[in-house]
């Protein structure tokens, strides 16, 4: 990744999963690639002006015209004759909540636009608020954890789904701790003659509090517990599920982040624990994650 | 006004605004249907679908979305347009503001209306003057022609190098979008020669990768600003030039920044914008055979605010009547407290304001005939700075 397409000094967390999502996908896409990002941690940590990490064409709007500006962008290019590659960059607060309107606008009329999300779970450049990404029971500065709150009430939103609901020929979940199949599935999605989306799951140190050290292994737990099930779908149809070697149970995963932390302190949440493991074991049945 | 009558035709305003929209060659229009806007798209689909038009046709999901594409095009190399109104401008508003501080020469045909609540889908301009501070330059039109020109203008204007601000031309919905008036429509060649390919000297190309839309902190935001402020200063002696030269290859004139009619010896100046401006010269045109010395100042640019013209134009006013079809709820109105603003240290003139026509309410000569009757007043010092006309305090 020396010859990375985002330079090293920008201003992310150390321990953040953003920038190596962005340096992996960036590494697939190479350079012949435009990005156009939301606002978000990433548009604020690489751009400070007059300074710039992208070492791409880039371009940020609003948070959440994402879709629109690259619909602009692809169909412009498309007339110019380029064959460049258009990508959308952004984090799971753009995708999934405020740009939905321009998200399912680009998805329905087709444009070859790649759409990544970085997704952690939360409003992080504001101070960890609550998306409609943030799984249950997820303590965040808008669902916090009290006498009468045990977190975020509600499940996370499914985007894959709706991704697929519009037809997106090509949809993939993937993370930061399996770069080999995040880089594959960047350049499968460039291949496709229309949109695409991928959601990668990229850990945020500041919002689920975890060791620096351990944010690539904690990527892996998610992905190792159920929770994060690695699936690609092609015209609609599932054509590829990770398969877990090795199944850990999801208190691995949640015990090492403060966010799940009153799970494990207050008895109340007991149901509540039960509940997140049924969510692991419903996805191991639905994508036959072990054999 | 040219004389030449022989490439007149009548047309509905939509249309004929369409059409000079295709002699400004856009690559991508983007737009979402909202009334009075839509016959203007719908014209410009048909164009395309055609083939009498070579541009990109996007349908989007919203006129937030509508303006966002086009953030796209620009930056990827492109002449954009789009079409709006009152909730549609509304709903874009925070793109507005992007798109002049990313210094987009995009141009937006605005069929004025007015805003809700309660919903109204008649003309008047409290969606555009409500957005008088976006960074925007905004051109009002008398008339459909005057529409069908300042449309090409406006490209001429937003592209050029030291300008590089984007640009709303608003007509009034419904009196001059449904209207079957007649128009030249503008000359395609001619047009080409008037206004050149858009040529960007900064686009998103791999070849030269560029960042786009960077964030500035306190140390650098206020330089934005100020370079956008001095753009729209250098785009009144812009918009002036691009007039006559419109003027030397069309043969059409309207006063670049602004226009007068019986100004000269004008004691009562009543100033305004849009096409209530028709009304009041009728107005105008009864009250002098009459021997009163009413006269009229029509606002084109109302962003830049020409505060120099209007000084010059307005310095031998007794009274000036400021009536727009605009209200700025728990002030005053747009256009008078901008004129309040820049008479204050110059002149001890009497400015009067009045908030007419809302909702696409009627103004008649009654109505303009009773603003003099107040002007008249004020000149002997029984000032009402400022009303509703033709309030109807029965149903109230």
């Amino acid at each position: 990744m020396d010859n990375s397409l985002l330079a090293p000094g920008h201003r992310a967390c150390a321990g953040c999963a953003m920038p190596t999502t962005i340096r992996l996908v960036l590494d697939a896409a190479g350079p012949n690639t435009i990005v156009v990002s939301p606002t978000g941690c990433l548009e604020v940590t690489t751009t400070p002006f007059p300074e710039s990490a992208w070492c791409v064409p880039w371009l940020h709007s609003l948070f959440e015209n994402q879709s629109a500006v690259a619909s602009g962008v692809e169909v412009m290019l498309k007339r110019r004759g380029k064959d460049t590659n258009v990508v959308i960059i952004g984090g799971d607060g753009s995708t999934f909540d405020i740009g939905m309107g321009s998200n399912s606008g680009m998805f329905e009329r087709g444009h070859k636009v790649l759409y990544v999300c970085y997704d952690n779970e939360a409003y992080m450049n504001t101070g960890v608020q609550r998306s409609g990404s943030t799984p249950f029971c997820v303590h965040t500065t808008t669902t916090p954890y009290g006498s009468q709150s045990q977190g975020n009430p509600r499940p996370k939103k499914d985007m894959p789904a709706i991704a697929l609901a519009h037809r997106v020929p090509y949809v993939a979940t993937a993370s930061v701790a399996y770069p080999v199949d995040l880089r594959r599935k960047v350049k499968r999605a460039l291949e496709i003659n229309g949109p695409s989306y991928i959601q990668v799951n990229a850990p945020c140190i500041t919002g689920w509090t975890f060791d620096a050290g351990t944010m690539i292994e904690l990527a892996r737990l998610a992905v190792e517990s159920g929770l994060w099930p690695l699936l690609e779908y092609e015209k609609g149809e599932l054509v590829g599920v990770k398969k877990i070697r090795r199944p850990k149970p999801v208190e691995e995963y949640l015990k090492l982040q403060g966010r799940y932390k009153h799970l494990f302190k207050k008895p109340e949440c007991a149901d509540m624990l039960s509940q997140i493991k049924d969510m692991a074991e419903a996805n191991m049945a639905k994508y036959g994650l072990v054999d | 006004m040219s004389n030449n009558t022989a490439n007149m035709k009548v047309v509905e305003g939509s249309y004929a605004v369409a059409h000079a929209v295709m002699c400004c060659r856009p690559d991508v229009i983007s737009a979402y249907p909202i009334t009075p806007q839509t016959h203007i798209v719908e014209n410009l689909s048909q164009m395309v679908a055609n083939g009498e038009l070579d541009s990109e046709f996007l349908t989007v999901d919203s006129e937030f979305s509508a303006l966002s594409v086009l953030v796209g095009v620009c930056a990827a190399g492109g002449r954009g347009y789009s079409s709006t109104t009152s909730q549609g401008l509304a709903l874009m508003y925070e793109v507005l503001y992007n798109v002049s501080g990313l210094r987009m020469p995009l141009v937006m045909n605005v069929a004025n209306r007015a805003m809700g609540a309660p919903l109204n889908i008649w003309n008047d301009q409290q969606d555009s003057i409500g957005a008088r501070d976006v960074g925007w330059i905004q051109i009002y039109a008398e008339n459909v022609q005057e529409a069908v020109d300042a449309t090409l203008q406006a490209y001429k204007i937003a592209e050029d190098r030291e300008i590089r601000t984007p640009v709303m031309v608003c007509m009034d919905g419904f009196v001059l979008t449904h209207v079957y008036e007649p128009v030249e429509l503008l000359d395609k060649e001619k047009a080409r020669e008037f206004l050149p390919d858009f040529k960007p000297e900064h686009i998103l190309d791999p070849a030269r990768p560029m960042t786009f839309g960077a964030f500035a902190d306190p140390s650098t935001y206020t330089e934005f600003r100020y370079q956008q402020f001095e753009a729209q200063l250098k785009a009144l002696s812009k918009i002036e030039e691009v007039a006559r030269q419109f003027e030397e290859s069309f043969g059409r004139y309207y006063g670049g920044l602004l226009d007068g009619y019986f100004l000269d010896d004008a004691e009562i100046v009543i100033v305004t914008l849009g096409s209530v401006v028709g009304t009041v010269k009728d107005a105008i045109d009864a009250m002098r055979s009459e021997g009163k010395k009413v006269g009229l100042l029509k606002i084109r640019s109302y962003r830049p605010f020409p505060v120099q013209a209007l000084r010059k134009a307005l310095k031998d006013a007794a009274v000036i009547a400021v009536m727009e079809k605009d209200v700025a709820i728990g002030g005053e109105a747009g256009l008078v407290t901008d004129l309040k603003a820049a008479f204050y240290s110059s002149s001890r003139t009497p400015i009067i304001g009045f908030a007419a026509g809302l909702g696409g309410r009627d103004i008649t000569i009654k109505d303009i005939r009773k603003i003099v009757e107040k002007a008249e007043a004020a000149r002997k010092g029984d000032l009402s700075e400022f009303e509703f006309l033709a309030l109807r305090k029965e149903i109230l």
